[in-house]
Order: C-alpha cells, then structure tokens, then sequence
C-alpha cells in the first residue's frame, strides 16, 4: 500500500512539474492553461491536456479551439446535441483520423507524465494507439474465439510468452466482469456473446495491455437497459485504475458515470467542470437549456 | 374509408396482384431459357458419350482407333496447367488486391489502373495468347510448355482474381478495421491478422471461379501452340529422390482437354464424335465440381466470419 501512495504521488509531482513547466513555455496568449493549473492544485493530477486544438474535415472546422483537461483516474464526459464534435474529439486522442485523408489538427493535447503532444506528427499514431485504447459505440470483437480476441494487442506487442498472454487475457476478463461467465469457453467464437458481452469483451481487449487512458464512443447505444448498466457499473469500477474519457448521448449516464463534464455545441466547448456542478449549477445558460431537455 | 368502398378495394388489390403474377411467369420463363439449354447439352453430351465413359478412357492416350483412345494426356495436362495457373494468379492476384484495398492512395493514378484492371477482365482470351506466344514462349524461350500455357491462363485470370479479392476486402466492416488499428496494430498487422484472413474465403470463391473459366479456355492454348495429339504423360512433378520435386514436367509439350474435344470434333469419323462427347461431359462435370467447391467454401469457411 505504502509503494502505491509514494507512486501516486510521484506521480502527481511529476503532473504538477509538467503543467508548471507548461505555463512557464510562453502560454500567456493561453488563458486556459492558468484556469488548468488551478484545477490541477485543486489535487487532481491531470492526465492529458487539451490546448487551443482545432479539426478540420478537409476545409470544414468541426472543433474550434478547445481547451479543457482530463484528470488522472477520473471519468470525463463528453455531452452535446449530435455533430457538436464530441466524438470527433473523443477519436483524436488515439489519432483515428489519421485512417482518412483529408483530416487535419490544429492545437496540442499533451499526455502527461511525459508532456508528449499526441498530435505531433513526428509521434506515431501507433505508439499513441497503444498508450489510449478505445471503446466503440457498436461493439466489434474480431471474428475470432473469446480469448484470441484479448490477446490480440498482447500479440501486436510481440509478446508470445503462453502463460504471460493466459495470465493476462484472464486478468484483463476479470477487471471487465466478464471471466466468470466465459472461463469455460474462451475457445468460443466471439461473436456468440450477446451484445453486453460482446462490449465488455471489447472492453478486456482494450485493458490486457493496460492503457493510460480508456476512450468510451456511446458505448451504450448499441445495448439493452441491462447490459447498458452492467458497462455503467464496469466504467465506475475501472475508475480507480485508468483515466476514462466517455462520450454520451446520454444526460442521466453522463451524470451517473462521470467526475467531470465537457458539455460541447457546434465545435466549441461550452463549459467544462465538475459533473456536480454542471448538472446542478451550469454556469451557462446554454448548458442549463441542454441538460434540462429544453433543447438538444 | 367506407365500407361500400371494401369491394372496390378488393377489385383494385385482385388486379394489382394479377400483373405480380404475370411477371412471376415471364421471370421463370427467362430462367428456364438458361437452365434448360444448360440441361439439354449436357445431357445431349452424355447421352453421346456415356458408352465411352469407363475406366480405360480415362487411362488411355489417344488413338487412330477411337475405341482405344483417351484422355489421359489430356486431363493430367489440365490439371498440370491448373496447377501453374493457380500458383502463378493467385499470389500476384491477390496481393495487387490487398495492395489497391488497403495501401494504394485513392487519386487519379490508382483510379486509372483500376479501370484498367476491369478492363483487363472483358479482354479477349486470344489476345492473351498472342501477347503469350510473343512474350512466354519466343521472348522468355519458354517454349509450347505447360509453363507458358499456366502462364497464360495466369494472366487471364489475374483481374478476377484482383476483383474478387478487393471485393471481398471491402465487406469487411470498417468498425472491425478500427477495432484493430485501435489497439496499435500497424497496417501490416491489420492486413496479415484480419483482412486476409476474413477476405479469404471470398477471395478462394473468386479465384475457383477463374480457374473454372481457365479450365475451358481453348483459343489461348491453341495459340501459343498446344499439342492436339500427344501420346506421352509429362515427367512426374514428384521425384525418386531428394528434394523429391522436379519441374521438368514444365518444360513438357501438353494438350488440354478442350483441345482434345475440338481435336475429336474435327475428325470426319462417327466414332470420334461420341469420344469428344464423353470428353466435353467429363469437362463440363471438372468444372461443376470446381464450383461445387466454392459453394462449399461459401458456407462453411464463412459461417465462422461474422460482425
């Protein structure tokens, strides 16, 4: 216990080192960063940092200069009405939009401890790829058994060690919920799980090689009320371990689920903070008119 | 709606239905166009040939006497240029395929080689025999071999083999794409781990579907001049000793099947007649057997694959 808290805290020191070494590279134009600094003394070290990043869609602008933080072991929500962008953000963070031409960033998001800007060019979206991992919205097991399926990253990583890829896949199974009801079937085709299943698998699959970040694309609109509250009650768990950015169609899950709220509108960021307070105390009226259904 | 309108609906609904049934006649009877002609050679050919078919004519070489005549020079030289076509189209076929799919940048040069490719498909075969006969067999000195015959089916049948295989790649859903590039794969990875392995059974259908064009393909062979009366087997491909292979067989002077059939069909005697009959029975059934091997692949290699 004790070796854990010294890393939690190294940890956070070395947050704070790299948020301060942020402010002090010239970011005055960045009113943003300060208000980040702020948050971050508020104790929670902040795991990736959103800075002035814009997308394009060949010429159309689909996000403007957002600005917002992502705090370490904490869940982040991402709210707003359809094509507000809040997925196209969301498939940033591993570099999705590299797949397609004709895409274009604009802006940093710095991954902290490291202070490596994902978007440089000069980062392979590959080694991105393999520090965040994603969820997405329908889910997508391979056409293979059970257990191949969440040994695959372990197998692009070149580990061929047997009872290393055993011991991982079963790791990986249990921190999705799902080991108890596949243990006797891992040689089973995947894509006889029923949906939940098949999300929750996909969900192992991202956590065998343990990312830094989770990435959730509605990872809920493809299932039914039970399954959708068994991943709600999975996501809560995985808190403690992976810092998890979730994307939501959904008012009550965003609040449910998350720590912190990114409400989006048109490519903005409209407001950003503390779930509590957004869905208690919008600073904005926009944000009050979304989240109450008066609109969206 | 009243209800002294029912009767009226009902009519509207009885005359409705009638034009549904006349087309239902007229498509079944387009359909039995093709079928029946099918049906009608086909038997028409083994009822001409059946007395010919036994076991000796599948052994024996073929002959001034059409009782003693066979074909066997014929279908071991179709299966040898089967086997050259195969090796030598579906390797190329099928990673030009995956290349166009997967790694070729969409602009207007991939665009035009792949209107090409298509093209390539509508091709006359002769004329692959002539740029064979030029290429294979003067240019290379590949001879009247099966070697330059394979070849050239090869080719003949490369733009299926490319099609079937870019179609196949292409149903694979792009979530499943993603899954796999998400996890940090690289598009080696991707490629090796799902998109061949999900595209093969697609692709092993297109490729099956050439070779049974190939198998019938006469004018290309001709010209680049197969033998129409050989009697002599090509060396065994497998040897007496290590490495227990030879390829000298690819240098052997062949004949197809087709090219016994025409081969027979020219000859003035009855006799003859009835051989090329049994022969083109036994050719029709090679191919309906390649295509029952498809559809076996359809099913199941396939029901394993699904999103």
């Amino acid at each position: 216990m004790v070796s854990v808290a010294t890393m939690r805290m190294s940890e956070q020191a070395a947050a704070d080192t790299a948020a301060q070494a942020g402010a002090a590279s010239g970011e005055a134009r960045n009113p943003n960063s300060s208000d980040m600094a702020a948050r971050n003394a508020g104790g929670v070290p902040v795991k990736a940092s959103v800075e002035n990043f814009s997308f394009y869609y060949g010429d159309f602008k689909a996000l403007k200069s957002i600005s917002m933080p992502v705090h370490e072991k904490r869940v982040t929500a991402l709210i707003g009405p359809s094509g507000c962008g809040k997925s196209t953000l969301l498939r940033t963070f591993n570099r999705m939009h590299d797949l397609y031409p004709g895409n274009r960033y604009e802006g940093t998001i710095r991954l902290h401890p490291d202070n490596t800007n994902l978007l440089d060019p000069a980062v392979d979206p590959i080694e991105v790829r393999m520090r965040i991992g994603m969820v997405f919205q329908k889910p997508n097991p391979f056409p293979k058994s059970i257990y191949e399926n969440v040994a695959y990253g372990l197998r692009i990583r070149g580990e061929r060690n047997r009872s290393v890829i055993d011991d991982s896949v079963r790791e990986a199974l249990r921190g999705a919920a799902l080991w108890s009801e596949v243990e006797h079937r891992l040689h089973d085709p995947a894509t006889a799980l029923s949906g939940g299943q098949q999300q929750r698998l996909c969900i192992a699959r991202c956590l065998a090689t343990q990312p830094e970040v989770l990435l959730f694309d509605e990872p809920t609109s493809a299932l039914d009320p039970i399954a959708t509250a068994s991943i709600e009650e999975l996501i809560h768990e995985l808190r403690d371990k992976v810092t998890i950015l979730i994307v939501t169609h959904n008012m009550q899950q965003a609040a449910r689920v998350s720590d912190y709220t990114a409400y989006m509108y048109l490519g903005e960021l409209m407001e950003f903070g503390e779930t509590n307070q957004i869905f208690v105390n919008p600073r904005r009226k926009e944000t009050e008119d979304y989240i109450t259904g008066r609109f969206g | 709606m009243k209800a002294e309108d029912i009767p009226l609906i009902r009519k509207i609904i009885r005359r409705n239905k009638r034009l549904e049934v006349l087309f239902a006649v007229a498509g079944f009877l387009a359909l039995l166009v093709g079928v029946l002609t099918f049906v009608a050679l086909f038997a028409q050919m083994a009822v001409a040939g059946w007395e010919r078919i036994s076991p000796d004519f599948f052994t024996n070489f073929p002959s001034r006497r059409a009782g003693q005549a066979g074909i066997l020079s014929a279908w071991v030289g179709s299966l040898l240029v089967m086997l050259v076509t195969a090796v030598s189209a579906v390797p190329l076929g099928v990673a030009a395929g995956i290349y166009l799919e997967e790694y070729a940048p969409k602009n207007l040069f991939t665009d035009i080689i792949e209107i090409n490719v298509t093209n390539l498909a509508g091709v006359p075969s002769i004329v692959y025999g002539l740029l064979a006969l030029g290429v294979f067999v003067y240019t290379f000195g590949f001879g009247q071999s099966i070697l330059s015959a394979g070849l050239t089916l090869g080719l003949l049948i490369l733009p299926v083999v490319i099609v079937a295989t870019r179609e196949s790649i292409r149903s694979i859903p792009l979530h499943i794409r993603e899954a796999a590039y998400g996890l940090g794969a690289t598009r080696w990875q991707v490629t090796r781990d799902h998109i061949v392995p999900y595209s093969l059974p697609g692709i092993m259908t297109g490729v099956i579907i050439g070779m049974s064009r190939a198998i019938g393909e006469t004018a290309p062979i001709i010209t680049i001049g197969a033998l129409t009366f050989i009697a002599f087997l090509p060396e065994s491909p497998i040897g007496p000793e290590f490495p227990w292979v030879n390829f000298e067989w690819l240098k052997s002077g062949f004949t197809v099947m087709p090219i016994q059939m025409f081969n027979w069909t020219s000859r003035p005697e009855e006799a003859f007649q009835q051989n090329a009959a049994a022969a083109g029975f036994i050719l029709v059934l090679m191919t309906l057997a390649m295509n029952a091997v498809s559809i076996w692949i359809r099913y199941h290699v396939r029901k394993d694959i699904k999103w």
